[in-house]
């Protein structure tokens, strides 16, 4: 566990070493900045889906959520206060986690088979509700929250050490944070020692939704401008940044701060491609690998699968 | 219990079933021209696509897998497709490379799944970013056009009134159904999802079989392409993206389960005709193509509903694996 976190974060080191190697722009203050920036969208995005992932579930529907979330906190940011505007994207955020997590709770979808639906059904409500519109230009205050400093770091910087510390403490020195665990590890072992797995379940779909929401913000606050498809292209960057931190898609294995550094790599990687001028039509492609990689190394270090291609469940 | 008369006994129908009646009554009293001849012709060549699409499914979801890649890989084989047909080469060498480019990935997903252990959504999912990068790079996020005239000739043709859409779409059906009931390589894709563990000890290189089910999702990706770029006389890069979601809610509502190898084919049939005919009458009624894909969700979810209470109100004493 600690030798993997040492693995990785070397494997950090390394690309920075590449990458100011290959490049003038990387190593400066301003790029290194934007990169600690992305990486906290990264991270934002992905922490909740660690808390999935730790049950052995999945959550595909935030890239999709972040979509939905970010244009009515614009429509509604518009149309009264930035309060607002927070308000409905962390309500929407958490409603469609929420309802992921009655699908697999209740109607015992698979998890990647409900988020993935959930996915295409949010996709649809937001062109829907879009109509093609862009709807931009926030208040100063509220962009701030994503494109703004504060103290010479970048405004989500903070939120995502905010987030890091709160969900480390959630994690591992709370009740409900070794249940999380217990229930990814075994979840019948875990039901047969009374822990509440469905209430638990319900909370990490709903917490990861409620992230995504909280992502959602700062992302519109970055961008300041909104559109049906903004959230497309970050789903894949933050299951890969998971999967790279070493959170095990078996479940019960991994960590917060490991989505941490798996964001920051991610981000590097990402980076670095703008910077060495490689088009964002590649994008999908590599981050399509790394996600493949990620799991084969997940699944050759550390275990031999029972049956092979079985898919995971909640169950 | 596992049996080989599962294979062959009668089933009750899905609750799509039902769903697809009340639709089709739905449709033909609200939707003004929706229950014309016209119409009808026009849900079966919008749903033969989906069909070829969702009968690969359908066998790798029996064998408990999953693959997301379909959508994106359709784009990427359609993209070659009329490159192909673009730079000058006759229509059979241009399809003989699509349905490698869609073989070879259907590989590789196979590959993933059966010989790394790698669970199949993910493992399609990160072909899905691959083949949809592919895509894009290909044609740098442009249409294909000028694919010259002897596809949308194809593709326009008809035979006794049946036009050709249909005509493949039927005759990779019945492919399946032999595929599925009559061949070694069909009881092997019940065993893979039932008890794979025995097929092995057996003796049968399950593995080989395992992979073969992906790669043929693969073609049938291909063979999908030949369709959808004759329909839209040009290749676009993300044309098809979220397709296999159709597909995935075709299969789940058709009856085929992620447990124990149990799929049939007669229900994906349905199930295409039910997403078929709840976009085509949206359509009808002015529903724009946004909403449809969150009825098509809805759609899901009311056709598990039915099933699970069905399944409750029958064996309350299922054992649960």
């Amino acid at each position: 566990m600690k030798t993997g976190l040492a693995y990785r974060l070397l494997g950090v080191l390394l690309l920075c070493a590449a990458l100011t190697l290959a490049t003038d722009a990387f190593l400066t203050v301003s790029n290194l900045l934007n990169v600690l920036r992305q990486a906290s969208l990264v991270f934002l995005l992905a922490s909740g889906v660690t808390l999935v992932v730790l049950t052995a579930g999945l959550d595909l529907s935030i890239g999709a959520n972040v979509g939905l979330s970010a244009c009515v906190a614009a429509a509604a940011i518009k149309a009264g206060a930035v309060e607002l505007g927070v308000a409905a994207a962390l309500a929407c955020g958490l409603t469609i986690g929420l309802l992921n997590g009655l699908m697999v709770t209740r109607l015992h979808v698979p998890p990647f088979i409900a988020t993935y639906g959930m996915l295409w059904v949010v996709h649809g409500i937001t062109y829907w509700y879009m109509a093609g519109q862009t709807v931009y230009d926030f208040p100063e205050g509220f962009r701030a929250l994503g494109s703004g400093y504060l103290l010479g770091l970048p405004v989500p910087v903070y939120l995502m050490g905010a987030c890091l510390a709160l969900g480390g403490v959630f994690t591992r020195h709370t009740t409900y944070g070794h249940e999380i665990y217990a229930i990814g590890a075994n979840a019948e072992a875990a039901r047969l020692s009374g822990i509440p797995v469905r209430a638990r379940l319900n909370l990490v779909y709903g917490l990861s939704g409620a992230m995504a929401g909280l992502a959602s913000i700062v992302y519109l606050a970055r961008l300041n401008s909104a559109e049906a498809d903004i959230g497309e292209p970050l789903m894949l960057p933050a299951i890969a940044a998971i999967l790279v931190g070493g959170t095990s898609l078996f479940g019960g294995i991994g960590s917060l701060s490991g989505t941490l550094v798996g964001a920051i790599l991610l981000t590097l990687v990402l980076n670095g491609m703008n910077l060495l001028a490689i088009g964002a039509n590649w994008q999908p492609l590599v981050t399509g690998v790394i996600v493949v990689l990620a799991v084969w190394i997940d699944v050759a270090t550390r275990r031999a699968p029972a049956a092979a291609g079985s898919p995971v469940r909640a169950e | 219990m596992p049996s080989t008369g599962r294979l062959t006994r009668a089933r009750a129908l899905p609750g799509v079933a039902y769903l697809l009646v009340v639709l089709l009554v739905v449709f033909s009293i609200f939707g003004g021209g929706f229950a014309s001849v016209p119409n009808l012709l026009n849900i079966g060549v919008q749903s033969s696509v989906l069909l070829l699409l969702a009968l690969p499914m359908t066998l790798i979801i029996m064998s408990e897998g999953l693959d997301l890649s379909m959508g994106a890989l359709l784009g990427l084989a359609g993209v070659v497709l009329a490159m192909q047909l673009a730079a000058g080469l006759p229509l059979p060498l241009a399809l003989a490379a699509a349905l490698g480019v869609g073989a070879a990935f259907g590989l590789a997903n196979g590959v993933l799944v059966v010989a790394l252990g790698i669970p199949p959504f993910v493992a399609t999912l990160g072909t899905l970013g691959v083949a949809q990068g592919a895509a894009l790079v290909a044609t740098g996020g442009q249409s294909v056009v000028g694919i010259g005239g002897a596809l949308p000739a194809l593709y326009a043709s008809a035979w006794l009134g049946v036009p050709f859409s249909i005509l493949v779409a039927g005759l990779v059906y019945l492919t399946f159904h032999v595929i599925l009931y009559h061949t070694r390589f069909g009881t092997y894709v019940f065993a893979i999802g039932g008890n794979r563990e025995a097929l092995v000890l057996a003796g049968v290189h399950a593995n080989l079989y395992h992979v073969g089910i992906y790669g043929l999702g693969g073609v049938m990706a291909g063979v999908a392409a030949l369709l959808l770029t004759g329909r839209m006389n040009s290749g676009h890069p993300t044309a098809a993206l979220g397709m296999e979601f159709d597909a995935i809610a075709a299969v789940i509502v058709g009856g085929t389960s992620f447990e124990r190898g149990n799929g049939w084919l007669p229900g994906t049939l349905l199930g295409v005709l039910a997403v078929g005919v709840l976009r085509n009458g949206l359509n009808v009624m002015a529903v724009s193509s946004s909403l449809q894909v969150a009825s098509i969700g809805l759609l899901v979810i009311v056709a598990l509903l039915i099933d699970s209470a069905r399944d409750k109100t029958r064996d309350k004493t299922r054992d649960k694996r």
